[in-house]
């Protein structure tokens, strides 16, 4: 009782009393409001838009792209190979080296990808059969946008797995003619 | 002539109104002086013999913080000539070297203390744990210490951006591309791409303002680099001092 008297006297809440909620919710609302503006602070520093090269670009209809060929055409300005095999099947092949990024070059007369840096080879599907790459080249996802021109997003990357083919892996990441 | 000049300024209700005490020569008097400085106050009252010794401490503490002094005062001039955006920085940097008066001096100062202090804080790190001065009670001068390492290090690292020159250009490349590694947080970390992180919405994003080193990245190193890490390393310098004074000062020699 004796303790009671002096948590009155000191202003301190003793039971599960209307003063002990009201300072739960008190204290609630205050932490409440500093993880919202935590949450607020951290959104802050992902801008919706950006002022950079677009991601999603055209490259041209199907028909300019012959069977059996690989298109260099935009590997400087969009770093991209179109390849399409010898039926209607086209894919968008990422031009950065799975070893250590270095840009390959296609070489026609040997029907190859060959990296300049370490020698890495790579099929015309992307897998690696050669040198130090550990893995298939990327793929970019590709599409037939309304102007039936081929869209190339860029932003969208299938990643090569080691040892997997890369055409069975991501089914998505071929466009059929 | 000076001192009379000064006593009969100490005299008036201006002089009174700042120095509130007569130093007069004795140990109390002096305890007094340094305690009621608001500056002064952050050191330890008292030195022992054996804490100044050179070959104990090597003066690393003392010379980190004087070239971050030199740096503070050589970045703010730098920012009076410097526009943080990707069209005139380099150029910037450039007018420094070769038409600002003083600019190419300022610039070498800024580069070369940075340069030091990321030494000088090494080696006083290592002076403090050869010494076993991180031992109780001073823990979490350590740790402090230890943050302000950290701070160092970024401070350097996003002050490499800012002439917007190729070494800076691919450094910050290369660095932020390390973050794509993370964690959770980034998009070729482990689990990374299973909680669904792309090159645009992943750490290395938050990082750049963008999925490439351009503008916002700059702008983002330029404000990490002159207002928040500086405030930060600030006050962690002030706590810093203060713990050296609440723990008995520097350590010495016992």
């Amino acid at each position: 009782m004796a303790n009671k008297e002096k948590a009155l006297e000191q202003n301190v809440p003793t039971t599960n009393s209307r003063r002990r909620f009201l300072l739960k919710a008190a204290w609630s609302g205050i932490a409440a409001l500093l993880l919202a503006s935590a949450a607020a602070f951290a959104r802050f520093f992902y801008p919706r838009v950006l002022f950079e090269p677009p991601t999603r670009v055209k490259v041209g209809k199907p028909s300019e792209f012959l069977p059996g060929t690989v298109d260099t055409r935009f590997k400087d300005k969009h770093g991209v190979w179109i390849v399409r095999n010898e039926g209607n099947r086209i894919i968008a092949i990422k031009t950065v080296c799975t070893h250590l990024g270095c840009t390959p070059n296609w070489i026609e007369s040997r029907n190859k990808f060959k990296c300049p840096c370490h020698g890495s080879g790579f099929l015309r599907n992307g897998v690696n059969v050669e040198g130090p790459a550990p893995r298939p080249l990327d793929r970019y996802k590709i599409a037939l946008g309304d102007d039936e021109q081929i869209l190339i997003d860029k932003s969208i990357v299938y990643r090569g797995v080691p040892g997997k083919d890369p055409d069975e892996l991501y089914p998505q990441s071929i466009l059929k003619a | 002539m000076i001192k009379q000049l000064f006593d009969r300024f100490r005299q008036t209700q201006v002089g009174k109104s700042i120095f509130r005490r007569n130093y007069e020569d004795t140990p109390k008097e002096r305890m007094l002086a340094i305690r009621g400085n608001v500056f002064m106050h952050l050191h330890p009252i008292r030195i022992r013999r054996g804490a100044v010794k050179l070959g104990f401490t090597w003066g690393m503490g003392g010379i980190t913080f004087l070239l971050f002094l030199i740096l503070t005062i050589s970045g703010v001039l730098l920012m009076f000539y410097y526009h943080p955006n990707t069209r005139d920085a380099y150029m910037d940097m450039k007018d420094l070297e070769f038409t600002v008066p003083f600019g190419m001096y300022m610039r070498n100062i800024h580069r070369w203390a940075a340069h030091l202090m990321v030494i000088t804080v090494m080696l006083h790190m290592f002076r403090v744990f050869m010494t076993g001065s991180y031992k109780p009670p001073r823990e979490f001068s350590w740790v402090i210490g230890v943050i302000l390492l950290v701070l160092t290090l970024l401070l350097s690292f996003t002050g490499y951006l800012l002439p917007w020159d190729q070494l800076g250009f691919w450094a910050i490349t290369v660095g932020t591309n390390m973050s794509r590694a993370t964690p959770l947080m980034g998009h070729e970390g482990p689990l990374g791409p299973e909680l669904g992180m792309t090159a645009y919405n992943d750490i290395r994003f938050a990082l750049l303002g963008g999925s490439a080193v351009g503008s916002n990245a700059l702008i983002r190193a330029y404000i990490w680099h002159c207002i928040f890490l500086p405030i930060v390393a600030s006050v962690l310098i002030i706590v810093h001092f203060w713990r050296v004074r609440k723990d008995g000062g520097i350590s010495g020699p016992r």
